[in-house]
């Protein structure tokens, strides 16, 4: 019987394999950050152990960096110990460091991609969930926790239990306005937080063929929102086309070897997955959460649902519970919630293409008055890739803060935060309760929704601004 | 790792599903970095309210969480794990654990119970009945006994010997050390590589 790409990618990984056992698989690239590695080099300090490789490890600050005044000393000490903890540990044990200020440091998730370390069939780890970005590129990559980060630190392995399949299959091509992270949030919608529990998701079909690899990033970036182990897409044309020419991209014949064998990274067409999800792309529309589990998303054209509606007990509970946390009633038409801020970032959107398309619907308008709107790129090359173009001037005169690249409100680490009940259009993947801020309320949107939603400070699409005359009154 | 075979405690129901990493432990404690004294972060936004299950005193020292399904979803941080044990928790048990959550539980010695949505109805129903019920969770027999309940519980055999063993991972692994030499003399050349040797 044929193998799935994942299946093929993890057997080419196994190092040993014993009845009874996990499989001890190799793992090809493991990115560090400030927040789970502490205790992880501790340990190895303890036990006398050293990094096995450090030319396959690489380390950037990202979670706790502030956004601005990144050339002065950084005022939180919690913070301020932990970056120069990392610091520390890196020189000590020799793992190559991108530190605030650098020229490639920014969002872990966004630096190893646009490094050309991704690569179509290695394994990636991060002691960070959205590890499941590097999937976009036919990478077998999880997210783990600093048991593991010192487990691979250590051993360059990882005993990994065995996962079961899943294909989402995405037929037909996406819809005009329709992107990426509306696809994603629809599918999570669709399967819910738990459904992915278990299984690597690959995600295939016309629609998924014909995404950028920025695109592919934003949805396997969420594959862990479903509960997924991670996500993956077949490297193609595309995914080359990509990598040819990166830093770390390999040359010449090491070039003409690896992509010989990267064509061979393709599901079977006799191979069996284990559950399978088939989506009709023409039915899909912009996409936004209401409630504090990215699951709890609709489009943006109906309305907040009735807890009543749902059969499910726990499911009926946790919407009353997301709807009183969120300040929304039922009933409520989408369109008329109205928002203090929009973030536009993260590994999910924070890259290059997202503050393309978000910078395309602010161009020529102003933000809402008493609209706070961020743009964090994902990484220092991303945000000097958007000076050249212009792209900041677009956002800083439509009213947008243009920031220093890093985490920056995804997670509230640094100092951007929302204050208690503040509510919030973020291009983010998470929206649970304090996610943001203590209190904060978050719906996560696309990058052109976040943009279009900043000029009429309600959510919105950029539909809805093609018939007003601009600026838009509110 | 310490090792874990049996756990007789009191118990505290907590009704919620989908309680994410985000709220076992919010992001500003994970700025530490040790792996103790997260205790006070435990579900630190929820416990503002002082209605709330972990604040009344009748659950004061209880040992064992009982959850509604989707525990542990989102962030991978181990910091959600240290909390609860930080805090005392010895076993938690809910219908379904996220991934990576429920990995970093058991490398840690706090036991993950998966029990079907009815046996959770009923150990939430008894607890909420008498808070001074006790529950045993029982890795060596694998099974989880209360008054009137005992239900067995899978957890797969090699995970299970690392817990009652109390094993570090990693020793294990560098058992293997030549194997891992023998794999790595046979990777291809075009492997990306983060540092020129």
């Amino acid at each position: 019987m044929g193998r799935t790409l994942a299946e093929k990618v993890w057997d080419d990984h196994v190092v040993r394999r014993a009845e009874g056992e996990p499989d001890l698989l190799y793992i090809d690239l493991h990115l560090l950050h400030e927040v789970t590695s502490p205790q992880a080099f501790d340990g190895l300090r303890k036990n006398g152990r050293r990094v096995r490789r450090t030319d396959l490890t690489i380390a950037t600050e990202d979670h706790n960096t502030p956004t601005l005044d990144i050339d002065k000393p950084i005022a939180d000490p919690v913070s301020r110990t932990q970056l120069e903890t990392l610091r520390r540990n890196c020189a000590e044990f020799g793992v190559r460091l991108h530190p605030l200020g650098d020229a490639e440091q920014g969002v872990v998730h966004v630096v190893g991609p646009q490094l050309g370390l991704t690569q179509p069939g290695t394994t990636v780890v991060c002691g960070d969930s959205h590890t499941s970005t590097h999937g976009a590129f036919g990478a077998l990559a999880f997210g783990i926790g600093t048991s593991q980060v010192e487990h691979v630190l250590a051993t360059q392995t990882l005993p990994m239990a065995p996962f079961r399949t899943m294909a989402v299959t995405v037929l037909g091509e996406l819809p005009a306005g329709v992107t990426a992270k509306d696809l994603i949030l629809a599918i999570i919608a669709r399967i819910g937080t738990g459904g992915g529990q278990g299984y690597v998701v690959e995600y295939r079909g016309e629609a998924i063929e014909k995404l950028s690899m920025e695109a592919r990033m934003t949805i396997c970036n969420m594959s862990i929102e479903a509960g997924a182990r991670a996500g993956m897409i077949a490297p193609d044309e595309t995914t080359f086309a990509y990598l040819k020419g990166r830093d770390h991209a390999p040359e010449g014949a090491d070039w003409d070897a690896a992509v010989a064998y990267w064509k061979t990274l393709r599901t079977d067409e006799d191979a069996v997955f284990d559950h399978e999800v088939v989506i009709d792309a023409a039915e899909l529309a912009p996409f936004v959460t209401w409630g504090t589990n990215p699951g709890q998303g609709a489009p943006l054209s109906e309305s907040v649902p009735d807890p009543a509606s749902f059969a499910d007990p726990n499911e009926r509970t946790s919407a009353e519970r997301a709807l009183e946390y969120m300040g929304l009633t039922a009933g409520q038409r989408l369109r008329d919630i109205s928002v203090d801020t929009v973030f536009v970032g993260s590994c999910t959107n924070g890259r290059i293409e997202d503050l393309r398309s978000a910078a395309a619907v602010l161009d020529g308008r102003q933000i809402a008055d008493g609209v706070r709107m961020l743009v964090v790129p994902g990484s220092v090359r991303v945000a000097l890739q958007a000076v050249e173009e212009g792209l900041d001037k677009v956002f800083t005169a439509a009213g947008a803060e243009w920031r220093h690249a890093g985490c920056s409100m995804c997670l509230g680490m640094n100092p951007d935060q929302l204050a208690p009940q503040e509510r919030c259009a973020s291009t983010s993947n998470r929206n649970f309760e304090g996610r943001q801020g203590k209190g904060g309320r978050t719906h996560l949107v696309s990058p052109q929704v976040a943009a279009a939603t900043a000029v009429t400070g309600r959510l919105a699409s950029p539909a809805d601004l093609a018939t007003a005359p601009t600026p838009v009154e509110v | 790792m310490e090792a874990f075979t049996t756990h007789t405690g009191r118990a505290v129901p907590l009704r919620r599903s989908n309680v994410d990493t985000d709220q076992i432990i919010p992001a500003h404690w994970l700025k530490k970095v040790t792996r103790d004294g997260f205790e006070d972060g435990l579900f630190e936004a929820w416990r503002k309210d002082p209605e709330f299950v972990l604040n009344r005193p009748e659950r004061a020292g209880a040992t064992v969480l009982v959850a509604g399904p989707d525990f542990g979803t989102g962030s991978s941080r181990e910091h959600a794990v240290w909390a609860l044990q930080n805090y005392g928790f010895k076993a938690v048990i809910s219908p379904r654990f996220a991934d990576i959550f429920r990995g970093n539980s058991l490398k840690n010695g706090l036991l993950t119970v998966v029990l079907p949505q009815e046996t959770v109805d009923t150990l939430w129903a008894l607890v909420e009945a008498d808070p001074a019920a006790e529950i045993t969770v029982d890795l060596v027999e694998r099974k989880v006994v209360a008054e009137g309940i005992e239900a067995g519980f899978e957890l797969d055999e090699n995970a299970r010997w690392r817990l009652l063993e109390g094993l570090d991972d990693i020793s294990i692994t560098l058992r293997d050390e030549d194997q891992v030499a023998t794999f790595e003399a046979g990777r291809p050349s075009f492997k990306p590589r983060t540092q020129v040797a």
